[in-house]
């Protein structure tokens, strides 16, 4: 059962093979045994079996949809109604969210059952899922490795087969990154298309929630239950939901797709390098045409992104003072001393970290020579896309740099670990679509991930393109050692 | 030295939408602390602001009414502190793209028109309350107000006086609530105000170092704080100190100011625009719409009265000084067709000394416009005089009906039968023989006492105008 894919036990569920609660045992069974990849935070077999049983329901009344009874991990920055949602933060660490997310309540809606909520990066600040306060995730292709950050719990549980779909959020890679860290497919949408209502917030004009999943046409599946306008986001964008599985067949012949050559540059790993220009080869026997194109300020991606991600995050983690909810330390004398030490003892050093560099990047003095500059780098990045969607209709390149990395090996060297994103975050500076999907593996057995980058709200096509490679490679097939 | 007083106002006014400025909970004043406080209200994790367009709707009146340029895209800002009635850590504001840029409103002291610019208004959303008291030592948050849609007008350093100043505030006052943009209730903080003070030598062009002063909640409050504030700074300046950039808050209680917090402890509040909130675009069709529901403004309204209805400026602005007032006004004037000059008076003095006696204003008078109306027809027809009409006012104040009613209860119809009237004066020359006498012999002062006596006789029923004439004749030798 766990080997089925969501769409394979859609149907199953349909032709009433099994029931979703006899599934949900299966994966609940699965996360408890695999415990050691710390790939949840909270599960509660007993609140996911009701949901699943009110599934069966639906199902016997033939009132089933698409995801009624699928079960689906949910990554813990989504606000979930009665669930602990902890952002992987001690200083929510005590936090039962009161309400649901827009995107939790549309699989809701579904009759997706809730299968417990992923680790995660500490409010989805980081590369490698080692920021987490709940601890590292390991990765299932090797547990010495990081699955990525910040969605690495989510990406871990796919992978490892706890899960037959997760939902992550990318703010410079956090879906895309552990995607092809851990072999899966895996989408961030365009900015807009997923209400960020319930999502809790890192850097508000970049997160943006996806699926992760094993294939395209899963990430189809889910996506079309997650977007949508959502009137209480007014980021949101009043735009039409295609159903995204209508066109995944489409033929490819004719597809131009752009290569930029500064993803192919230095600092591109070689091995993976390698499997890329092989993917892109599938491609052209799929009968697209490839050329060259140039994001000539993508290397300015890094340092923008670190000036903006850093300033919202700033502002936007002030809520957390101990005043009304979360985490608050016990021993202070005043007000003050109540906002230091709940926020000292309550965040972890990256958190912090960032929110000094953000502080200190909209401080008077400092405003126009970092944030108002980074804002000019934005649209000169996004216009940089613009261009080169003149001439191709998809932009392929490497998702990340390398393939999964040893646990502790970057930890004490934050700009490289920054580093990991540099073919990831120009897209959400710009608010495109894009997705990585499984590619190939290197020497060591790791997965390498190749990413699609699409035009404004054109995930159709992105799944379209993905779907057809998936058709012709079986990379995504792959299953990690002792998990099959 | 001569020294010249430069003053700039900051107004906060809570504007009247029936939600949140972000959220849909409701904005009602004095419910239990926490009850209209939503997820988005106290900043749970996740939730988003939606921004209410009631309130840009009512930002737009204010700046129509001012002749200021509409902004058609201001941009929301965050204003980032702690403290802890602030639940987002940020204050979601307009920096520097306000909705509303420079208009101006013209105010008058002591007879002389004066223009004073304002500057700009933003939106932005009021913070929740902090108690002390009642708490054991620890504080009680209340964020029923938090989130409420305020609109801040800041004007120019136009204000040379605090007889200035309150002139400015008074007339915004009357605008905001013409506009019923605002409740411009002072007590409850729907109408707040900060001012920036500063002395400079007498001609000299530079501005003064300047305080900010808050915490003053009446006008009163605003002449004296202001008062106080100036000769503090020149008694400092002729002392050869220095004023410092400062804000300070003003203690109603000892009438003085206090240094709350200097210029280089001032906070860093790290302005941004929100990524939760597109800017503020508003189209022409719009701005057009408001167009449509601005009403007659109070300065319009002051200068027709006194062309239409003849009447001096003092009433005409007695008149105006609120909606409720012309309306009140020109509602009597149409139900009962009297003079404009007579309604007037009685609005303007009998009714204002009851309203200010028993401290109400005039929507909530028990005496309607149209119970004025049946009193001044009465007046008109001469079923009662001048005098009896403020006996049968003061009864219709206290519940006991419109005047016919009154006139009818207490018998109080004008005595207009000629005959009738003469025998009361025939009874009362009868009783005054030696008055008689004095004034047949020239004393002719005594008339007055033969109309009183006629008056007291008729218990003050008798029409006055044929009493004079009657009587006149009677006393003839």
């Amino acid at each position: 059962m766990f080997e089925k894919t969501v769409a394979e036990l859609s149907r199953a569920l349909g032709r009433k093979e099994f029931s979703s609660a006899e599934l949900t045992t299966v994966f609940l069974e699965r996360i408890s045994r695999y415990q050691n990849l710390n790939a949840f935070i909270t599960v509660d077999p007993e609140r996911s079996l009701a949901q699943a049983k009110a599934a069966d329901v639906r199902i016997a009344r033939g009132e089933g949809g698409a995801l009624t009874g699928i079960p689906v991990a949910q990554k813990d920055i989504f606000c979930a109604d009665g669930w602990l949602t902890t952002c992987g933060s001690k200083i929510l660490s005590n936090f039962t969210a009161p309400y649901d997310a827009t995107v939790i309540d549309k699989l809701n809606r579904a009759g997706a059952v809730c299968l417990g909520k992923t680790n995660m990066d500490e409010f989805a600040m980081g590369s490698s899922n080692e920021t987490s306060y709940y601890g590292v995730v390991k990765n299932p292709w090797n547990p010495e490795t990081v699955p990525g950050g910040s969605s690495g719990g989510s990406a871990a549980a796919v992978a490892a087969r706890l899960a037959p779909a997760a939902t992550g959020t990318d703010t410079g890679g956090s879906i895309r990154q552990p995607a092809a860290l851990t072999g899966l497919s895996g989408l961030k949408p365009s900015y807009g298309r997923v209400s960020r209502y319930g999502m809790i917030a890192f850097a508000s004009s970049l997160d943006q929630g996806g699926p992760l999943c094993r294939t395209a046409e899963d990430c189809a599946w889910l996506l079309n239950a997650m977007a949508g306008f959502d009137a209480r986001d007014s980021t949101s964008v009043d735009a039409p939901v295609p159903d995204y599985t209508k066109t995944l067949d489409q033929k490819i012949e004719g597809l131009r797709i752009g290569l930029p050559k500064e993803y192919f540059g230095e600092g591109l790993n070689p091995e993976i390098a390698q499997v890329i220009q092989a993917a892109i080869g599938e491609f052209k026997q799929l009968g697209a045409q490839v050329l060259e194109v140039s994001l000539p300020n993508s290397q300015l991606a890094i340092p923008c992104y670190y000036v903006l991600a850093p300033a919202e995050a700033s502002s936007n983690l002030s809520r957390y003072d101990g005043a009304r909810y979360g985490f608050r330390a016990s021993d202070y004398k005043d007000l003050l001393d109540m906002y230091c030490k709940t926020r000292a003892e309550g965040f972890g050093p990256e958190v912090k970290r960032r929110i000094m560099i953000g502080t200190y990047a909209l401080s008077a003095g400092y405003y126009d020579a970092y944030y108002l500059k980074a804002q000019q780098l934005r649209r000169l990045i996004a216009e940089d896309f613009r261009r080169a969607f003149e001439v191709c209709d998809v932009i392929m390149g490497p998702t990340s740099p390398s393939t999964a990395f040893k646990i502790g090996e970057k930890t004490d060297d934050p700009v490289a670990m920054y580093l990991n994103d540099i073919y990831t975050v120009p897209i959400n500076l710009a608010g495109l679509p894009g997705m990585s999907v499984p590619a190939g593996f290197d020497a060591r057995g790791l997965p390498i991930g190749l990413q699609l980058i699409g035009k404004y709200f054109d995930e159709a096509r992105l799944l379209n393109v993905a779907h057809r490679y998936q058709q012709v490679t079986d990379w995504h097939q792959r299953t990690p050692k002792g998990f099959s | 030295m001569e020294w010249e007083t430069v003053i700039g106002l900051e107004v906060h006014t809570q504007l009247l939408t029936r939600s949140k400025a972000f959220s849909a909970a409701a904005t009602k004043y004095g419910a239990e602390p926490n009850t209209q406080a939503c997820a988005v209200d106290i900043a749970l994790p996740g939730v988003l602001p939606v921004f209410n367009r009631e309130a840009a709707h009512m930002a737009v009146k204010f700046g129509l009414a001012i002749g200021a340029q509409i902004n058609h895209r201001s941009v929301f800002a965050r204003k980032n502190y702690f403290y802890p009635d602030l639940p987002k850590g940020y204050q979601i504001s307009q920096y520097e793209l306000p909705i509303v840029a420079k208009g101006h409103i013209t105010i008058d002291v002591d007879g002389s028109e004066k223009v004073i610019g304002i500057t700009r208004a933003h939106l932005e959303e009021d913070a929740g309350k902090s108690l002390h008291e009642d708490f054991h030592g620890m504080t009680g948050i209340d964020l029923n107000r938090a989130g409420t849609p305020l609109l801040e007008i800041v004007s120019e350093p136009d204000m040379r006086s605090s007889k200035e100043a309150v002139a400015y505030l008074k007339k915004l006052h009357e605008l905001v609530r013409y506009l019923e943009i605002c409740d411009g209730n002072m007590q409850e903080g729907s109408f707040r105000c900060d001012a920036n003070v500063s002395v400079r030598p007498f001609g000299e062009k530079k501005f003064g170092t300047r305080a900010e002063l808050k915490n003053i909640n009446s006008f009163r409050f605003v002449e004296k704080a202001i008062e106080f504030e100036v000769e503090r700074q020149i008694e400092l300046l002729e002392g050869g100190g220095k004023v410092v950039q400062e804000t300070r808050l003003y203690d109603s209680d000892k009438n003085a100011t206090r240094s709350m917090r200097s210029k280089e402890e001032a906070m860093d509040y790290r302005y941004f625009p929100d990524p939760d909130l597109p800017p503020l675009v508003l189209d022409d069709a719009f701005i057009a719409d408001v167009k449509k529901t601005l009403p007659e403004l109070p300065d319009v309204k002051r200068a027709r009265f006194i062309k239409q209805y003849s009447l001096n400026a003092y009433d005409a602005s007695v008149l105006t000084s609120s909606r409720e007032m012309a309306d009140y006004y020109e509602q009597v004037l149409c139900e009962s067709g009297a003079d404009p000059k007579i309604a007037a008076n009685w609005i303007t003095v009998e009714m204002s000394a009851f309203l200010n006696r028993d401290n109400r204003d005039i929507a909530t008078s028990p005496v309607t416009a149209r119970m004025m109306s049946s009193l001044l027809k009465r007046l008109a027809d001469n079923t009662i005089s001048g005098k009896i009409a403020k006996e049968v006012f003061e009864a219709m104040w206290n519940g006991e009906g419109d005047a016919d009613a009154v006139i009818q209860k207490k018998g109080l119809k004008q005595i207009t039968d000629g005959a009738a009237i003469e025998k009361v004066i025939d009874a009362v020359i009868a009783k005054n023989p030696k008055q008689l006498e004095q004034y047949r012999a020239g004393k002719e002062a005594l008339f007055g006492y033969f109309v009183g006596q006629v008056m007291k006789a008729s218990q003050g029923k008798a029409n006055p105008g044929q009493v004079n004439e009657l009587l006149k004749n009677k006393l003839k030798p």
